[in-house]
């Protein structure tokens, strides 16, 4: 299911992030980084709808428009009942559409508001999403100060917020089209390799986005997973050429690989989280499109749709992609 | 792509954990802490009176004290995660697995945070160490009488 969007541009981003990003090789992309994870709030969920609602707040300051300018805001991230938005939401008072997607949720926002756009059902919108390292831990896994050993390929939720300001003016960026992923199930039941569960998801998008649109992999500089990690990368590129006969190795890159120093960082496999998509794509790769090095790229956010509740009555873990065609504007 | 082709593919580029290498680390080091045990009830048998039978039980708090305290100081999480077994199995481990529970709930309260929470990992250690004893209590009073 791939849509083709009319006049949907990105005015404008904002990145804020925790410190492990800040340490990390793409600091200087970024609009903000605390220093210490709990931004001045008292506890990691508060701490990550602060970091979303800076994220938006951070934006309308660069777009120059005030919160009653703007028509919808959609956003999404990794808690129960996706509290970070809600109470984000909450206290800035725009209309507003909640998703879940776990971290394909950073295309899925993207899909939702541009279509809006691309049939004038809103005049511009604000797709944000967020993560929070300790949050994610404390809900999906261990609580914070529990140093349970992890394998290779575990991945380190990254912590921070990443938004979008979505219109029909013509700006830098272009959303061009955008896939709309199946949930895929290949058995993987480990809970600590993401990279495996999600990776036929993104493959399956992929090539569904490419064959829909009779394009080739060529057709982008870059092809970009949200968080497959170091051996969920290796693990796509390997599906895509058994499965579909389809070779990426040239023009594809996982970020999830790229927020975070692997060699000194202790992230195992790389990052994971919707903001490990946003901030590398709204920080990094938007910068070198405004500069006009890389002329298109597709996003393809991958999200392993986990619940403990589900892992512990012995089922697998399903996944889904969403993929966004963005590219420099003529 | 049938599953089992998949999983044959994951496994290729899933790389293997070094089990001999984390097996010979947790016998070291806890090896090493139960030296760190011996050597307690020692100084408290020398020096502080105690008979010997009450001086592993105080030897165990000693370790349960400083687990938690370490671990409520924020630097026990990476000693246990380098350690791994070495430091979980044992009574540390047990320690550790409360005190981080509690520090982690005590802002939900001290009843639906706290005290909801706080056996969160360590219930399973308690409720299968209890079951376990029974079971061999029984066994034994077959085998021995008592």
């Amino acid at each position: 299911m791939t849509i083709k969007f009319n006049n949907v541009y990105i005015e404008d981003a904002s990145v804020v992030t925790g410190p492990y990003e800040k340490n990390g090789p793409l600091a200087n992309y970024f609009d903000k980084s605390y220093n210490d994870l709990y931004f001045g709030q008292k506890t990691w969920e508060q701490a990550e709808v602060k970091i979303l609602t800076d994220s938006v707040d951070i934006l309308l300051n660069k777009v120059n428009r005030q919160k009653k300018d703007i028509d919808l805001l959609v956003a999404g991230d990794l808690l129960n009942q996706i509290v970070a938005s809600n109470y984000a939401a909450s206290s800035l008072g725009i209309p507003f559409l909640g998703l879940y997607s776990a971290c394909a949720v950073t295309c899925q926002g993207l899909i939702v508001g541009a279509s809006m756009l691309s049939n004038k059902e809103i005049n511009n919108c604000i797709c944000a999403v967020s993560s929070h390292n300790m949050a994610a831990e404390k809900q999906f896994r261990n609580p914070t100060e529990y140093g349970a050993p992890k394998p290779k390929t575990a991945s380190f939720t990254a912590t921070g917020a990443g938004s979008v300001y979505l219109s029909s003016k013509v700006s830098p960026i272009k959303v061009e089209s955008g896939t709309i992923g199946k949930v895929v199930d290949m058995g993987t039941k480990d809970a600590f390799h993401m990279g495996a569960v999600m990776a036929p998801a993104a493959g399956d998008t992929i090539y569904q986005h490419l064959s829909d649109l009779k394009r080739e992999p060529g057709y982008y500089d870059l092809i970009l997973t949200g968080d497959l990690g170091t051996y969920g990368k290796k693990i796509l590129v390997q599906y895509l050429k058994t499965e579909y006969g389809i070779d990426i190795s040239k023009n594809y890159d996982d970020c999830g690989t790229m927020l975070y120093d692997l060699n000194e960082q202790p992230v195992w496999a790389g990052a994971s989280g919707p903001a490990s998509s946003a901030l590398v794509t709204y920080g990094y790769i938007f910068n070198k499109m405004k500069k006009k090095e890389i002329g298109r790229i597709l996003l393809v956010a991958t999200g392993a749709l986990m619940s403990q509740t589900m892992i512990n009555q012995k089922l697998t873990i399903p996944a889904i992609a969403h993929a966004v065609s963005l590219e420099v504007a003529e | 792509m049938d599953k089992k082709r998949y999983k044959d593919l994951v496994n290729i580029y899933t790389p293997k954990e070094n089990k001999i290498y984390n097996i010979l680390k947790a016998f070291i080091i806890g090896g090493f802490l139960g030296i760190i045990g011996q050597f307690v009830i020692d100084l408290l048998i020398t020096y502080g009176e105690i008979p010997k039978n009450e001086a592993s039980t105080y030897m165990i708090i000693i370790l349960i004290f400083f687990a938690s305290l370490f671990t409520a100081m924020g630097f026990f999480d990476t000693l246990v995660g380098k350690a791994r077994a070495g430091l979980i199995i044992p009574i540390t481990g047990f320690a550790h697995a409360m005190t981080s529970s509690a520090l982690e709930y005590k802002r939900e309260g001290l009843v639906q945070g706290i005290g909801a929470n706080i056996f969160k990992l360590s219930g399973s250690v308690i409720l299968y160490g209890v079951v376990a004893a029974y079971v061999f209590g029984i066994i034994r009073y077959i085998l021995l009488g008592g």
